[in-house]
């Protein structure tokens, strides 16, 4: 079958001009990209988060207590809405790994003695569950086995309540309440560093004195019931048993992790690609309304044979389609192998047991119908144009364009700009909306990178202020249970500890207007020096006597300020409610927090002075010593290395970022590139006759490029500081996006990230002006004169 | 005898395409003299503005060589070539191409700007009497108007030699007697050697010389023993 002679037309255009198709192709197909990367991996993750869940019986209801009876597990499986209950014992590790000086913290959560947990089940990668009644037997999670290669038979010494014990593998697991695994005082999970195990019951039971009872439970909802109701009820029966206030999946650590990145992915599905659309449909506009220009005569012609307007307007949409078309064939493609690649990278970041990728082909359909439009969108003016046009007016040539003079610049006046500049401006003013658009375009570009290199500049501050402001301490020791004060001179005398201080942390739920948050409230000795409080301003705080300081985000939460009275639930001291004045707000980049003095929180939850933990200086020579000495502590229930910590943080948030900025530095590329190419472009089109004229007189080929790169630069120029304002405000946008309640970064833009942005772009714009060069020196002087405009 | 401004000896001209050779000039032999005033008659493709377009430096000869004076035009390079038309040539075309984003003055300064010893705008704008109009932009000008605009940019930089490709052939014919007269002007005051392509017989009255070209050479040539004023001439 042979092609309409139209649709030759169609394919002989697009050929001739493919640089320019390709060019605006690839703009759009990066949207189609973040479309589909986007909203592909959101799916992909979406779809296996809730699968998994779903089928492992992932808990809907958590809880923890001090000590209660396994009976009581009757009753609350008879609270209205429940379907099962997980009763079990969990309780902190540390860890001692052959040929690993630095200690490792765990978590140790007891096996039924059926052998199967009814809720949060395990996914057994290999080996076999720990037998009932062989106390040394754990099932280990996949990732901590994989950080040291380890295969079931493999064994690693513990301390577990007080006992150090050699501990064997059985079984690799995964659990759906471990997707994000974090350890005590880490930002980014470490998987050499942390590791969740399970145990028999039996064992457990032993080791922490708990026969018959359990401190933690998670539960089974039915479908429809309300989680209010039952966290409600699940208070009440777990009060006398020191019970810490039951939680929905929402505020369970692994799953809120889960949730932030899939919220982030979802507002990058809705915010990038629209740039991208709106920018290629300014460049269909711009390149087919010069085609209409230039095919004015032939238009003319079919309609004077006999086409009708339709078929016209057909003709060149199908055009705007095919370059459509040619994005999303590109951008899919990229964005479907990307995506899989993201969330292949989310997969090594999250632990799933398997991944279930969701390419739908309706993601494609949207896609489609979406660059498709933005194309037609962009072109429906020049289409317009050209359908409206009477054949007889179209045969004949335009009518000539009217300038007016810049800045009243008078003939005959001794004059600041040569001639040749005075053309570059004149044409600028001339098209005010298509230089606009252009100065945007290319200014989107510049914001694209501002948002991508951002992160890091804001990373490095948040890494500043929390290891080097606030977290000053080489490390942080949790006790298993509080202690004396007096514990210092012990932990004084640990090997290589040059310095000591101990704090107190409490756990609570606040409440005021109508919101409750539980946080922990830590209590800080007057002259701490290894913790900081800091200030909005990141200034040290002098710890009040009384009174509670709230971090920014919890005290909007809490809609708290200064003085407001701020209702304290002492969940570990039988529930005890006080009202306590908050005295400050102040910053803080990781979870909610809130700190008062500590004789101040002692004297509020009593019965005396007492420490969780303590912060210790460690002179770096003799950390072997101490790792060694703290593995065999039995009274340590964590310990939170923080030197270690923040080189994990920087070098799993630099991989990421890395990963990030080249996709995004290659993006950009692209749009400057696209825009300030296709602009040149059209302008050499439309402009060819004069510059030809030009040369004709006389003028070098240095000077006449000069006419359109004058333009270019001066359009290249005017789009930093606009780009620089919109990086700010996306970036800022997306500073909003990240925010959790586990997590915040500082918003901050380094001077040298503008810069670094604006040498890119500007390399870019330099990159297409060469091309442009070229042909404006194979202008055909005399073919471009013998013909009419 | 006048000086010889232009010296063509033997020139063709071969365009080579993939499939098709056109041979557009066969060796043709002219001279041209300081302040004559020469037209170039002859059907289209017949060679005539090819040889014009090698003689103002925008094209080169196949074969045969051209002099400017001592200048070599066959073995310029480019950026000679370039050299060569801004300071010594000046073109007159068909269809103006005047820069539409400049006024007529601003058309005029933009070969001021750039040449060694130009005349002021103003005053190349006054010879081809469009003192007043100075400050429209092209589109706010009539067609003579225009061409005259471009004859001013022309001979403000006081070019040896005025190349014209067709200047009246978009014109009708009072406007164009207008225009003629422009040119005849400046030749007669100035000095300036003029060529002149024209499809239109009736001009060649004007002229000292007259050149025929057929099929890619000279066919005949011969001298006006008295030539009309641009006033006299009609068509």
């Amino acid at each position: 079958m042979s092609l309409a002679m139209l649709d030759r037309k169609v394919v002989r255009d697009l050929t001739r001009l493919w640089a320019q198709v390709l060019a605006i192709a690839l703009v759009m197909a990066c949207g189609v990209m973040t479309i589909v990367l986007a909203v592909g991996a959101y799916r992909s993750l979406d779809e296996t988060r809730h699968t998994y869940y779903d089928r492992y019986r992932f808990g809907h209801v958590f809880a923890t207590a001090n000590r209660a009876p396994l009976s009581l597990g009757r009753e609350i499986s008879r609270i209205d809405g429940v379907a099962s209950v997980g009763l079990r014992i969990v309780e902190p590790a540390v860890l001692d790994i052959p040929g690993m000086a630095v200690p490792a913290s765990g978590i140790a959560i007891s096996l039924p003695v059926t052998g199967e947990p009814p809720v949060n089940a395990l996914y057994l990668r290999s080996g076999r569950l720990p037998r009932p009644d062989a106390p040394r037997e754990i099932a280990v999670d996949e990732r901590f086995a994989k950080a040291h290669g380890f295969h079931p038979g493999d064994s690693f010494a513990a301390v577990l309540g007080g006992h150090k014990l050699t501990l064997t593998i059985t079984a690799i697991v995964l659990s759906p309440e471990y997707v994000y695994a974090i350890g005590p005082g880490d930002m980014v999970p470490d998987d050499r560093r942390f590791a969740v195990f399970w145990m028999p019951r039996k064992a457990m039971e032993g080791l922490f004195d708990m026969t018959g009872a359990f401190n933690d439970l998670s539960l089974i909802l039915l479908r429809g019931a309300s989680e209010r109701r039952v966290v409600d009820a699940v208070d009440h029966l777990l009060e006398p048993y020191g019970g810490r206030g039951a939680y929905g999946r929402s505020e369970q650590i692994s799953n809120a992790f889960l949730s932030s990145e899939l919220t982030q992915l979802n507002a990058m599905a809705r915010v990038i690609p629209p740039v991208f659309l709106f920018v290629s449909a300014f460049l269909v506009n711009m390149i087919l309304s010069r085609l209409v220009a230039l095919e004015r005569e032939q238009i003319g012609l079919l309609k004077a044979c006999g086409y009708s307007a339709a078929a016209i307007a057909w003709h060149y949409a199908k055009l705007v389609i095919a370059i459509a078309l040619i994005g999303l064939a590109i951008g899919g493609s990229v964005g479907n192998w990307l995506g899989h690649g993201l969330t292949r990278l989310y997969a090594d970041y999250f632990s799933f047991p398997f991944l279930i990728f969701r390419q739908s082909i309706d993601l494609y359909v949207m896609a489609a119908a979406v660059s498709v439009a933005s194309a037609i969108a962009g072109a429906a003016k020049a289409i317009w144009t050209a359908v409206r046009l009477p054949p007889a007016v179209a045969m004949r040539p335009p009518a000539p364009a009217r300038y007016r003079t810049v800045l009243g610049g008078r003939s005959g006046v001794p004059r600041l700009m040569s001639q040749l500049t005075t053309m570059a401006l004149r044409q600028m003013v001339h098209r005010p909306l298509r230089t606009a658009l252009t100065t945007l375009g290319v200014s989107f570009s510049v914001a694209l990178l501002v948002t991508a290199m951002f992160s890091s500049d804001s990373i490095d501050v948040m890494i500043d202020t929390i290891f080097f402001r606030a977290e000053r301490a080489d490390a942080r020791l949790t006790f298993g249970q509080e202690v004396a004060p007096e514990v210092i001179h012990d932990v004084a005398r640990l090997p290589g500890v040059m310095r000591a201080e101990t704090f107190r942390s409490v756990p609570v739920i606040l409440r005021n207007a109508g919101t409750e948050k539980r946080v922990a409230i830590t209590g800080i000795a007057p002259g701490t020096r290894l913790s900081q409080v800091l200030d909005l301003d990141g200034n040290p705080v002098a710890m009040p006597e009384n009174g509670l300081l709230l971090t920014d985000r919890l005290a909007r939460q809490l809609q708290a300020r200064p003085g407001t009275l701020v209702s304290v639930e002492l969940i570990a001291q039988g529930r005890r409610v006080v009202d306590v004045p908050v005295t400050a707000i102040v910053e803080s980049y990781v979870g909610l927090s809130a700190h008062m003095d500590l004789a101040a929180l002692d004297r509020l939850a009593g019965p005396g002075p007492r420490v969780s933990g303590a912060w210790i200086d460690v002179d770096a020579s003799r950390l072997e010593a101490l790792y060694d000495k703290v593995k065999a502590l039995p009274a340590l229930g964590a310990i939170a290395l923080q030197n270690v910590s923040r080189d994990k943080f920087r070098q799993s948030i630099g991989e990421n970022i890395l990963t990030m900025m080249t996709v995004y530095i290659a993006i950009a590329v692209i749009v400057a590139f696209g825009v300030v190419y296709n602009s040149a472009r059209i302008q050499l089109s439309e402009r060819a006759r004069e510059l030809a004229s030009l040369r004709v007189l006389g003028f070098t080929r240095a000077e006449v490029s000069h006419v359109l790169l004058t333009e270019m630069a001066i359009v290249a120029l005017a789009a930093q500081p606009l780009g620089w304002l919109i990086g700010y405000a996306f970036s800022l946008s997306v500073i909003k996006g990240f925010a959790s309640d586990l997590f915040r970064v500082p918003f901050v833009i380094y001077p040298s990230t503008y810069a670094i942005a604006s040498l890119v772009v500007l390399a870019a714009a330099g990159v297409s002006a060469l091309i442009v060069r070229r042909r404006v020196n194979r202008l055909d002087m005399i073919r471009v004169l013998k013909t009419r405009e | 005898m006048a000086d010889a401004v232009f010296i063509a000896d033997d020139v063709t001209k071969v365009y080579q395409t993939e499939s098709v050779t056109v041979r557009a000039l066969r060796g043709v032999d002219m001279t041209l003299y300081q302040g004559e005033m020469a037209v170039l008659l002859g059907p289209s493709g017949s060679g005539k503005s090819t040889l014009l377009n090698i003689l103002g430096g925008l094209d080169t000869a196949t074969s045969g060589s051209v002099l400017f004076r001592d200048l070599e035009l066959t073995r310029c390079s480019e950026r000679e070539l370039t050299r060569y038309r801004r300071d010594h040539v000046g073109f007159v075309f068909q269809f103006y191409n005047l820069i539409p984003s400049l006024s007529a003055w601003e058309n005029v300064a933009l070969v001021t700007e750039i040449a060694r010893h130009p005349m002021d705008p103003g005053e190349a704008l006054e010879m081809v009497g469009l003192k007043d109009r100075q400050r429209h932009f092209p589109a706010e000008l009539s067609g003579g108007e225009q061409q005259r605009v471009a004859i001013a940019r022309a001979i403000a930089k006081r070019p040896e030699v005025l190349l014209c490709d067709e200047p009246t052939g978009a014109l009708d014919s009072a406007t164009g007697v207008k225009v003629l007269d422009a040119l005849q002007r400046i030749n007669g005051e100035l000095g300036t050697t003029t060529a002149i392509i024209t499809h239109n017989a009736a001009i060649q009255e004007m002229a000292h010389r007259v050149f025929t070209f057929h099929d890619g050479r000279i066919a005949s040539q011969h001298v006006n023993e008295r030539r009309l004023a641009a006033s006299e001439v009609v068509w």
